[in-house]
């Protein structure tokens, strides 16, 4: 079970450009939990426990809007069920981890799920390799809340204008998305559905009736295309 | 926000993000196959939930267009050029949201 040095030496090497973003992007969902009025142990929590940046985001402006759990449930659901389909490509590698599978399927996030796909190496290695990249990346994620946290207490001036990062993270992730995809459709119907229930529902609670209408329409058109 | 009901929140958000984390585990345990309709949703749902936070970040643009709206689209445009001849996350995550933090700042 003991992984070698250079097996964490590697792991290190893989996870940096993962320590790039998250001590980033963890940073500012630190200061802006303390902005939101939360201490910085219960954004630690989270990002212990959640583990999922893009959600975390989302969720501070639930929280601080006063959202029900019902939206939290559902956009919660959609949201992070693309984790389900990252699982998929992992079952074996993960099934035979022992002790670390839970671990491994906790830890799986948009980052690692994109490092730990690529490695090439003999099953022992790769097997370590990605519990190392996997928990590396989440104490990286963990740390830069904490630092945040605490940088947000100590800075005397409201960081305007750092919540920003949650919308250039997901138009990152969408133009990502874009370029693997086979057909854009399902990217403009979101985009419509979006606007659509915006104008209907306005701006406060819009979102949980677009995210069930646009995957509602996926569905089906998934299921017609499946019987063809 | 009470103290019940953001335990509420961060119980049900860890249970729902473990959950389908941990989804195909309980079912593919065999060597079941995934249906063709769950593969062709896998497929399609990610950037369309993606498109609609887009516009959940965006909702505010046309009530306030002058105040942060106009910034926010130059600040995605920034984000959008940038990660289009760039492809680096961390460049242009760090250059939209500098360019939007100074653009509240100036105008």
């Amino acid at each position: 079970m003991k992984i070698s040095k250079e097996t964490w030496r590697l792991a290190f090497v893989k996870s940096l450009p993962i320590m790039c973003s998250y001590f980033f992007l963890g940073a500012a969902y630190g200061i802006m939990m303390e902005e939101t009025g939360f201490p910085w142990y219960v954004a630690l929590l989270l990002s212990m426990t959640v583990y999922t940046g893009a959600f975390q985001f989302v969720l501070i402006t639930f929280l601080s809007t006063g959202a029900s759990l019902l939206t939290i449930a559902i956009t919660a659901l959609l949201m992070n069920s693309r984790q389900s389909f990252y699982s998929l490509t992992f079952l074996n590698d993960f099934k035979r981890m022992g002790k670390r599978k839970l671990y491994m399927i906790h830890s799986l996030t948009d980052e690692t799920y994109a490092v730990n796909c690529t490695l090439e190496l003999p099953r022992k290695e790769k097997e370590d390799t990605m519990f190392g990249v996997a928990l590396l990346s989440h104490c990286y994620w963990m740390a830069a809340t904490v630092a945040g946290a605490v940088l947000g207490q100590l800075i005397p001036f409201e960081l305007e204008g750092i919540d920003f990062c949650m919308t250039a993270l997901f138009v990152i992730i969408f133009m990502d998305q874009w370029k693997k995809a086979s057909s854009h459709i399902p990217a403009l119907a979101g985009l419509t559905c979006g606007i659509v229930c915006l104008l209907i529902f306005g701006q406060s609670s819009f979102i949980l009736p677009a995210l069930l209408l646009v995957s509602g329409i996926l569905f089906f058109a998934g299921r017609k295309e499946a019987a063809e | 926000m009470s103290t019940p009901m953001l335990a509420a929140a961060i119980v049900l958000s860890v249970a729902i993000t473990f959950g389908l984390r941990a989804l195909p585990f309980l079912i593919f345990s065999g060597e079941r196959k995934m249906p063709d309709w769950l593969q062709k949703l896998g497929e399609m749902l990610p950037s369309a939930i993606m498109a609609v936070l887009i516009i959940y970040c965006l909702k505010d643009v046309p009530s306030d267009f002058a105040g942060t709206g106009i910034q926010k689209l130059l600040a995605v445009l920034v984000v959008a050029v940038s990660y289009h001849f760039k492809r680096s996350t961390f460049f242009s995550i760090f250059l939209g949201t500098a360019a939007y933090m100074l653009l509240l700042y100036f105008f």
